[in-house]
């Protein structure tokens, strides 16, 4: 499994998090945005009297998915061959990347055109091409302006939620050498338009990855807005299909619980505006060659874990990160991986290791609000709890008190012990009430040392109570 | 020595370990086929399609041509492409048909819009399926020219999705592809207001035939 | 009937007037009231943190405390959320059989008070006065844990004299959410200033719920910014009358 590593460790979210609340323009930006989705999403759900039946058959067909996915890995490769696709494994980032260079040099191309696909920002695909002398030109309005702005997406369904119109339209004509222009949106996707036009036309290699591939009939399916999807899928001679392992459905009849709980979920509409499903090569119609490359990456390490394996089920909707208080006030950034919000907090620890983001099943308050809305029904905040248990045992009595992961288990493991036994408990509480005395001021307790300084920064302590409940209860009888 | 696919299969089987599972039957409790009338199925259809921004007229099969016609005319299409098995009875007096096969990336781009039937519509979601059978054409007339004219028949509209589906198995299990269009192209990238019109067709139009 | 309360820790150490607030209000409604003092916490802490292994100790104390109570009621969504979401999943990890079984037998006998009053007693109008304005805020384990739906409004709109007004916002986190308060300290604040913007914007003098985590999170705030509003848990209004009204 490769994860290429960044120059620096990446910041723990907490860190991070400092950093983005400062942001005024991101964070109204992704109210906006998460709000307006928010609506649309509940009104399309309401609209349908079989949601709840939908999300669990989508449950139930990706928790069957994953437990027979060898069987449906196969099926797929066979029906993709049948109808003239070439298939191609890769284990890891570095043989994905390597896979498709190859295909891209094998027809002499210096450009190739890109459908928006998370899974090659994974796996840092572009940067591959590069290194290669091959431009990826990305399609998508949003991952193009990102592109061009040099940055990394910042939500899974709308990259560049973090620019405005005006650093767009400054953008624009900077990098794609327009003289005039306006920062009206409709004015600023045209010029996309025309942009993209011209690429997509001399492009001979088109790169996409994949929402669903259903294995009884060999089928890839691509669900899009913009068109630049059925472009890159259509127009060039040579399609390549990305596509992580767990993308697999088993049968053509799934599609009709995923196509309706996708869009609702995603943009809140009742059907995004094209869909496209196709099947290998089909003669005189499209690429005349197409190259499915399955990738693992760690997806066969998350397998492993019963409970955490439910991380694999997620379709993209990104209707957590919509709802998540947590991800509307910090962005895509702080999760620092291409996977934010909830559904990141459990998939890339378990991708990359739990080393490597030990502090994103903590990034958190365990609302629920995502396991409400995720339409496959993926229990976020249980797999969460469940990855802070693993972080809990990794890290082990190795944390000395210098650090504070080991001060949090040396408090935890005394509070433990107090709570074990009544007497203990009782003496603790009247501990408590005289230490207490030093940080009262007109009965409340104003400002905690230590570690436990974060919740008087804005808050006052309600202070261990003159009589507790149970010493009034004694007193009474 | 293992290869890639070797290799991936024997890391997925040493995941699962020894547990087979249970193989119960999914459940599937949702909806399979709609329960309205056809009559409810067609003005949910045009509804529908209509909020997409895309445009409907409604036409019996004799009055079909002249409603292409109005179209065309109203949108000042010169140059109309289509596909092979178009009948010519659809193609308005006046207008040139481009027709296919041999028509290349400019041609369609430079044309004024697109007439094709579709393979069926659903109601529930205003969407348009296209399966590059009767009518329709290989996927790049539809997608290339700016303006989009589509004929559907009363008959080929489902209630709902699952429908859609089940009616799409002859096709895929012939290979073909399908495109599923549900209004004009759109994105939401810019501040999250919704511009209508980026790579497809900027304009649908929609004609009902009864 | 026999109630046994679990007032649970942090109630019974901060705020015992929650607790003595449940004994007045099942009296009053003609009810027996114990209180095992064997009993502790119910472990969430450790288990939310990550400390599973602590977390065990205290659900086998729990299990053995009330075994034989006819129910136990807390004025807790979050704890009663952790025995029935938590405590038959930790005790089939342990293997042991019968702990699985006591678990099992025990979890449908414990409830939260809210719920319990409307879902199990069959009661909205508990005789309760209290003539404030009151804004109520849902807990997350209260909306999408236990679901307890709007049992707690139900008994609200029941008080004589109160002057209830919806919270905007309301099914928004507080940004408690345990040690998540310290350890995201924060993000926490940044959520808590807006759900405190929210209550500060309906004027109400009491910000109620079911949860004394929540609302010592939220009260904590008013009151270091001294605002006109400060928390009470429902518990206590429940239990104000016309002769012994609560402050």
């Amino acid at each position: 499994m490769s994860h290429p590593t960044p120059a620096r460790p990446p910041l723990r979210f907490e860190e991070a998090v400092r950093i983005a609340l400062r942001n005024t323009q991101l964070r109204r930006n992704l109210e906006r945005a998460t709000g307006n989705i928010r609506r649309k999403r509940a009104s399309v759900v309401a609209e349908l009297p079989d949601w709840e039946a939908l999300r669990e058959a989508g449950r139930a067909i990706k928790e069957r998915t994953m437990s027979e996915l060898a069987e449906h890995l196969v099926q797929l490769e066979a029906a993709v061959q049948r109808a003239g696709g070439v298939v191609h494994w890769a284990r890891d980032a570095e043989e994905a990347n390597r896979i498709v260079v190859d295909i891209v040099r094998r027809h002499g191309a210096r450009e190739v055109v890109k459908v928006k696909s998370i899974t090659t920002d994974e796996i840092r695909l572009n940067a591959a091409l590069e290194r290669a002398g091959i431009q990826a030109i990305e399609t998508d309005l949003a991952e193009l302006i990102i592109q061009l702005a040099g940055e990394s997406s910042s939500h899974i369904l709308v990259p560049a939620v973090h620019k405005n119109r005006a650093e767009i339209r400054e953008l624009f004509m900077r990098r794609l050498g327009i003289r005039e222009l306006s920062d009206r949106p409709a004015d600023l996707a045209a010029a996309a338009r025309l942009h993209l036009r011209r690429k997509f036309f001399e492009a001979r290699v088109g790169i996409s990855g994949a929402n669903f591939a259903v294995a009884e009939t060999g089928t890839v399916a691509v669900v899009e807005s913009e068109g630049n999807g059925r472009m890159c899928t259509t127009l060039p001679e040579v399609l390549i299909t990305v596509m992580g392992i767990e993308k697999v459905i088993p049968r053509w009849e799934d599609l009709g619980v995923f196509l309706q709980l996708l869009p609702r979920s995603s943009t809140g509409e009742r059907m995004n505006p094209y869909t496209s499903l196709w099947t290998g090569v089909r003669e005189g119609d499209g690429p005349r060659e197409f190259h499915l490359v399955l990738l693992d990456n760690g997806r066969t390490q998350v397998l492993r874990d019963p409970t955490g394996r439910q991380a694999l089920h997620c379709i993209r909707c990104s209707a957590c990160l919509n709802v998540c208080p947590v991800y509307a006030r910090a962005g895509g950034h702080a999760y620092g991986s291409v996977y934010p919000g909830p559904i990141g907090a459990i998939l890339t620890p378990q991708l990359v290791g739990l080393e490597r983001a030990s502090s994103l099943p903590y990034a958190s308050s365990l609302c629920g609000a995502c396991y409400d809305v995720c339409p496959v029904k993926i229990n976020i905040p249980e797999v969460l709890v469940h990855l802070r248990g693993k972080v809990v045992r990794r890290s082990g009595a190795r944390r000395g008190p210098q650090t504070a992961e080991g001060r949090e288990r040396l408090a935890l493991k005394v509070l433990g012990w107090i709570l074990q036994d009544r007497r203990r408990f009782e003496r603790a509480q009247r501990w408590a009430r005289v230490a207490q005395r030093p940080y009262l001021q007109d009965g409340m307790i104003r400002s905690l040392p230590g570690d436990l300084a974060g919740w008087t920064v804005m808050r006052d302590l309600k202070p261990v109570a003159a009589q507790t409940f149970r010493e009034w209860w004694v007193s009474r009888s | 020595m293992s290869t890639a696919r070797e290799e991936i299969l024997a890391r997925i089987r040493g995941a699962l370990g020894s547990a087979s599972p249970a193989g119960a039957p999914i459940p599937r409790a949702y909806r399979q086929v709609a329960e309205d009338t056809p009559e409810e199925r067609l003005e949910r259809f045009a509804e529908r399609v209509a909020e997409y921004r895309a445009s409907v007229r409604r036409c019996d099969e004799a009055g079909l041509p002249a409603t292409i016609a109005e179209a065309c005319a109203a949108r000042g299409v010169k140059r109309l492409v289509v596909p092979p098995d178009v009948p010519e009875t659809w193609i308005p007096a006046g207008v040139q048909p481009l027709r296919d096969p041999g028509l290349s990336n400019a041609d369609l781009d430079a044309a004024d819009g697109v007439l094709t039937g579709c393979a069926l519509g659903i109601a529930e979601t205003g969407t348009i399926v296209l399966d590059g059978g009767a009518r329709q054409g290989r996927r790049a007339l539809s997608l290339l020219p700016d303006y989009h004219l589509c004929v559907v028949f009363a008959h080929q509209v489902v209630g709902i999705v699952p429908e859609a589906i089940e009616r799409l198995r002859p096709a895929v299990a012939e290979g073909r592809p399908i495109t599923f269009i549900s209004g004009p192209s759109a994105t939401s990238d810019i501040e999250l207001s919704r511009v209508e019109g980026v790579h497809g067709p900027r304009t649908l139009e929609v004609v009902i035939v009864r | 009937m026999r109630i046994s309360l679990f007032i649970t820790c942090f109630n019974d150490t901060l705020f015992p007037e929650t607790g003595k607030a449940m004994v007045s209000l099942f009296e009053r409604l003609g009810h027996e009231v114990e209180f095992p003092l064997d009993q502790t916490c119910c472990g969430q802490i450790h288990y939310n943190t990550g400390y599973h292994e602590d977390a065990l100790p205290l659900l086998r104390r729990f299990v053995d405390v009330f075994r034989d109570a006819e129910v136990v009621v807390a004025p807790s969504a979050s704890c009663v959320g952790m025995v029935r979401e938590h405590y038959p999943k930790l005790a089939e990890q342990t293997g042991d059989a019968r702990l699985v079984d006591e678990v099992n037998a025990l979890v449908p006998r414990v409830f939260e008070l809210s719920e319990f009053l409307v879902y199990r007693l069959g009661l909205e109008d508990v005789g309760a006065y209290y003539p404030h304005r009151v804004t109520y805020h849902p807990t997350c384990h209260s909306l999408r844990g236990l679901r307890v739906g709007d049992a707690p409004l139900r008994l609200l709109r029941a008080v004589r004299g109160i002057d209830l007004v919806e919270l905007p916002d309301a099914t928004e986190c507080c940004g408690f959410g345990g040690t998540f308060a310290v350890k995201n300290a924060d993000m926490s604040m940044a959520m808590l200033t807006d759900k405190i913007r929210c209550v500060l914007e309906t004027r109400a003098q009491v910000c109620t719920a079911i949860d004394n985590s929540c609302l010592m999170h939220i009260g904590g705030a008013l009151h270091r910014l001294r605002a006109g509003t400060r928390t009470v848990h429902l518990a206590e209004i429940l239990a104000s009358t016309e002769e012994a009204p609560a402050q």
